[in-house]
């Protein structure tokens, strides 16, 4: 589980996130939307310690995160847009994760097998295309088998295959208990795939809650419909 | 420190791949061993080493330490997610390019003497102060590098204010110095002289060679004053420590700076 209590960030003037609180729980997909600029990834790197937050408390698996770096050890990461040392092979770069990470647990490859890296191993990362250092980066978050997982827009550059494995992956993994936290700007992915929604709005929480509550309350059909019913909502 | 060591082993595959820092040593050979082609003794090769080094060094090393860095970025977002505190990686970013310069440098000067030979035996010492001096100044560099890259998110800016940097310390610096020196000529200027001095790394490697070399004609006004004013052994001592501190302070910053950035 990750606790968020009085989460705030402002970059300069700009104020990113205005508090939130926030509980995500285990063993559940919760998809934060937003539109571009809400916070939604600076979120996830507060929750990662690439941000520093300005004020607020952190709670990782019921762990207060305060300087300690070993909590990251329980999540896996996969970023927006992922680029590793460009004239490493993406071999050296699976090492370089293993050696770094230095865990005796056994490796989850299942990803590394799906998506058929096996060939790309002996390639420089420069070669790569972006939707083959996606699956790279996706195979390193889950590589470890972490508690939680915080993907950050997982299928985008994604071809249709590969981004129905790594979604049944999610789905199955999400039956092992793990916790998901996503972002992602497909709605009927976080249809599919999701429990629970956090909407940001402007680095507030605008609504958080169950999805399928959520669309009912508004009596559409379509998340994508439900969110703007939401929206025009809040503005009348 | 064990993430330390094992980041600076990758970092330094990463540099040596990219083919760059092998041409700054293969620079630095070629040009040790033209000079002595030319007929150079090995002490004429070092004064005009000396002052390439002096040039050259801190340009390579702001400018890569500045590339690096900037480059480096999606890497370190990476690694921060696991579970690895900012001080290794930033120790390991560090070594892992400060190390190659040092190396392709010495190597790159040292190979041509190795072969070459010294003419006298007494010029060994200054040509270990050639390269400590620049070694000295591969690290001073990369560390200013690294602090202006970190706090500075724009490129193009961060390298602006990069080669600004090399530009004050190895030629405006100079010029500053003449006008003060002209300026306040009537007045006792030893001692302010001599702080403007410690205030220039590359001014302090040129006086760690110049005093070891012992011509005082080529010491430049900031060089003579130091001799007069602490002798050749003090001035060695205060030029040592001083550029100890110059590497040593631009780390600390960049560390800290470091560790409170957002990525």
């Amino acid at each position: 589980m990750i606790q968020i209590k009085g989460l705030k960030k402002s970059f300069g003037k700009l104020d990113v996130l205005k508090g939130i609180d926030l509980f995500i729980g285990s063993g559940k997909v919760t998809a934060i939307v937003g539109p571009n600029g809400s916070g939604k990834t600076t979120m996830i790197k507060s929750i990662l310690g690439l941000v520093k937050p300005d004020t607020g408390e952190l709670m990782v698996n019921r762990k207060v995160v305060n300087g300690d770096i070993n909590y990251k050890r329980q999540i896996g990461y996969m970023p927006q847009i992922a680029r590793f040392p460009e004239n490493l092979t993406v071999d050296e770069i699976l090492h370089m994760i293993k050696d770094v990470r230095a865990e005796d647990t056994d490796l989850d490859e299942e990803l590394f097998h799906e998506f058929n890296l096996a060939e790309e191993l002996k390639k420089p990362v420069r070669t790569l295309s972006g939707g083959t250092r996606q699956k790279v980066s996706a195979t390193i978050a889950f590589l470890f088998k972490p508690k939680i997982l915080i993907l950050d827009e997982p299928t985008a550059g994604l071809d249709p295959v590969s981004s129905r494995k790594l979604k049944d992956k999610i789905l199955r993994e999400e039956q092992n208990g793990k916790t998901f936290v996503l972002t992602s700007h497909i709605m009927s992915e976080i249809e599919e795939l999701a429990d629970d929604l956090v909407f940001l709005q402007e680095g507030k929480i605008f609504y958080n809650g169950r999805l399928k509550a959520m669309i009912e309350e508004t009596g559409e059909d379509k998340l994508e419909s439900a969110m703007a019913r939401l929206m025009e909502g809040d503005a009348a | 420190m064990n993430s330390l060591v094992k980041i600076t082993r990758y970092e330094l595959n990463d540099v040596l791949r990219s083919k760059w820092v092998i041409l700054y040593g293969l620079f630095f050979y070629l040009l040790t061993d033209i000079l002595f082609r030319f007929g150079g003794s090995s002490s004429k090769v070092i004064l005009s080493l000396m002052n390439v080094v002096l040039i050259i060094i801190p340009l390579m090393s702001v400018v890569f330490g500045v590339m690096y860095l900037y480059n480096a970025r999606e890497f370190i977002e990476m690694m921060l997610s696991q579970p690895i505190n900012r001080k290794s990686l930033f120790g390991g970013l560090f070594t892992g390019l400060a190390l190659p310069l040092s190396l392709g440098f010495a190597a790159g000067v040292g190979i041509p003497f190795a072969i070459h030979g010294l003419e006298n035996a007494s010029h060994l010492g200054i040509l270990i102060m050639l390269l400590i001096s620049g070694i000295f100044l591969t690290i001073i560099f990369v560390n200013l590098a690294f602090l202006i890259s970190i706090v500075h998110e724009d490129k193009i800016m961060g390298l602006g204010i990069a080669l600004l940097n090399w530009l004050l310390f190895s030629v405006v610096y100079d010029g500053i110095v003449l006008l003060v020196t002209y300026l306040f000529a009537d007045y006792p200027l030893e001692k302010a002289v001599i702080g403007l001095t410690i205030l220039n790394p590359i001014d302090l490697a040129r006086i760690l060679i110049m005093l070891k070399f012992d011509i005082a004609a080529l010491m430049g006004y900031t060089g003579a004053v130091f001799e007069q004013f602490f002798g050749s052994y003090l001035g060695l001592l205060i030029s040592f420590v001083s550029l100890t501190v110059w590497a040593v302070v631009p780390f600390l910053l960049g560390l800290r700076a470091f560790s409170r950035k957002d990525f």
